[in-house]
């Protein structure tokens, strides 16, 4: 069944992409995102993520219902993390399973832009110079939103 | 009408809260919200995101009492 979740404990990558597969399926598309050492510049050495869980909830489920209907068949979890993140571990996954390819790249990649575009999740970038920032990093719906 | 609202990640750090609360003309407006929440600290942008009931809301949606309002920063999620 086609879920999203807000996660505090490590993202079971495997168990996730198990979990969308049926024997109907012949393609499992996934998308992960991951934890990078770099940013602008700067060596980071970690995140914290954090989140308005509940509408963050709504817009995660929002956004499984239209990857479904734009991807007719689609079976998706969409999870993010939030929390303090180390480099190099899972931060969101995406996992789409169809019986073709096309439409488990489809609702994987629109399910994932959606995400970054909407979803109130936060994070700060922590340095190895020992400082740390809030990433202001979409401000596409701040237009749509006041328009 | 008086406001009551959460605020998060790098807004919540400017005015020093995760809690806000401001002051508008009746029927209160987002639009009003929205501008009196800038004046909550000068690191505050001109038009930030305000959220009613977990929905984005546009200038014109108007707030009442009992409502969850949510002032959100620039999301970066993924």
């Amino acid at each position: 069944m086609s879920r999203s979740a807000i996660v505090t404990a490590p993202i079971d990558v495997s168990a996730i992409a198990e979990e969308v597969q049926a024997a109907t399926s012949g393609a499992v598309a996934t998308f992960l995102g991951t934890v990078r050492n770099t940013s602008g510049g700067r060596a980071v050495t970690g995140l914290e993520y954090s989140a308005y869980t509940e509408m963050a909830t709504r817009e995660m489920d929002a956004i499984v219902r239209e990857a479904i209907a734009i991807a007719t068949g689609v079976e998706l979890v969409a999870v993010h993390r939030v929390g303090d993140l180390m480099v190099g571990d899972v931060c969101v996954m995406i996992a789409a399973a169809h019986a073709h390819r096309s439409p488990a790249f489809d609702a994987c990649r629109y399910a994932i832009e959606e995400i970054k575009k909407r979803v109130p999740i936060w994070k700060r970038e922590r340095y190895a110079d020992g400082s740390s920032e809030w990433v202001n990093a979409c401000t596409q719906h701040a237009t749509s939103a006041s328009t | 009408m008086i406001v009551a609202g959460r605020v998060f990640a790098s807004y919540a750090d400017a005015i020093g809260s995760d809690r806000a609360t401001v002051s508008v003309p009746d029927p209160a407006t987002v639009g009003a919200v929205r501008a009196a929440v800038t004046t909550l600290s000068p690191s505050m942008p001109p038009r930030p995101i305000i959220a009613v009931n977990e929905e984005y809301a546009t200038d014109d949606v108007i707030i009442a009492p009992g409502d969850e309002v949510a002032v959100i920063p620039p999301v970066a999620g993924g």
